[in-house]
């Protein structure tokens, strides 16, 4: 694989770095494997996306979340979830010895990787995390092609 | 109180003491404890956790919470993007010598842990009253 291929006329140095850069994070890639398994900082809640044959599914952690104060949106190959983590209040007569639990509210916006059907999708809350089911349209779903033998 | 906006964090790993059986990350749960004057609470994220994974072990004041999770991805299902990071939580405390063991009750709803460690009859606080005379 040729690191750099100079074209001319309409060299566009810029370009070239991009495209040194794409090689890099690929070689590198391929050497440590996919660097989207390192934690880099995000928006709350972060989230874990996988993919069957059929569906999307992105997942959050999010405990002790009541599922009437969350809100998810599908709009044009965005995911929207927005929601609000409430602590309820003690007595006033404890003492705190930790607290490390946080309550705020979050607005998050992600772009699907694939394009999905808005009529396909699901929502379910279970042992404190989210998961969004998101079904794939027909036509972008991986096809087996059979080699016909003549 | 609720007006804050969140930010994400990393988990924490549990520095290793001896090596587990089970293999996977381990993650140090976040945690509240509040005391009142009869009893102690302590609530814990533990998210993926099922309701019957929850492990409480007291032992000479050592109390050890632990939940194991279930597999994150369903059968055939690959991973695109990973942000966060899965594994069991475990978390130890030394309790103070006055919790009445006999009467702990623990509660796990959508990912939380809540524990009552009620004291003991002995220790809790009492007024001293001051003799004028």
């Amino acid at each position: 694989m040729p690191i750099f291929t100079f074209r001319e006329p309409g060299w566009s140095p810029m370009q070239e770095m991009e495209s040194l850069q794409r090689r890099m994070s690929r070689l590198f890639e391929d050497t440590f494997g996919p660097v989207s398994a390192l934690w880099r900082p995000g928006v709350y809640p972060l989230v874990n996306i996988s993919e069957d044959h059929d569906f999307l599914y992105v997942r959050a952690e999010l405990p002790g979340i009541n599922p009437q104060e969350l809100e998810i949106t599908v709009h044009e190959g965005n995911l929207i979830l927005r929601g609000e983590r409430k602590i309820a209040g003690e007595e006033k007569d404890v003492n705190y010895h930790r607290r490390e639990r946080e309550s705020g509210y979050f607005r998050r916006v992600l772009s699907l990787p694939t394009r999905v059907a808005p009529d396909k999708v699901q929502a379910s809350y279970k042992e404190g995390i989210l998961t969004v089911k998101l079904g794939k349209p027909e036509e972008i779903k991986p096809r087996v092609i059979k080699v016909k033998s003549e | 109180m609720t007006e804050k906006e969140l930010k994400p964090k990393a988990k924490e790993e549990v520095p290793a003491k001896v090596e587990r059986v089970r293999p996977g990350l381990v993650f140090l749960p976040a945690v509240d404890i509040f005391e009142t004057p009869e009893a102690l609470t302590l609530v814990a994220d533990m998210p993926g956790v099922p309701n019957d994974k929850v492990t409480i072990d007291i032992k000479d004041n050592h109390l050890v919470i632990s939940g194991e999770i279930s597999p994150l991805l369903g059968e055939g299902e690959t991973m695109l993007l990973q942000e966060y990071r899965t594994g069991d939580y475990q978390r130890e405390f030394h309790l103070g010598a006055n919790i009445d063991q006999a009467r702990i009750e623990a509660n796990m709803k959508d990912g939380v842990l809540r524990l009552l460690l009620p004291k003991a009859e002995k220790a809790k606080p009492r007024k001293i009253e001051v003799k004028v005379g």
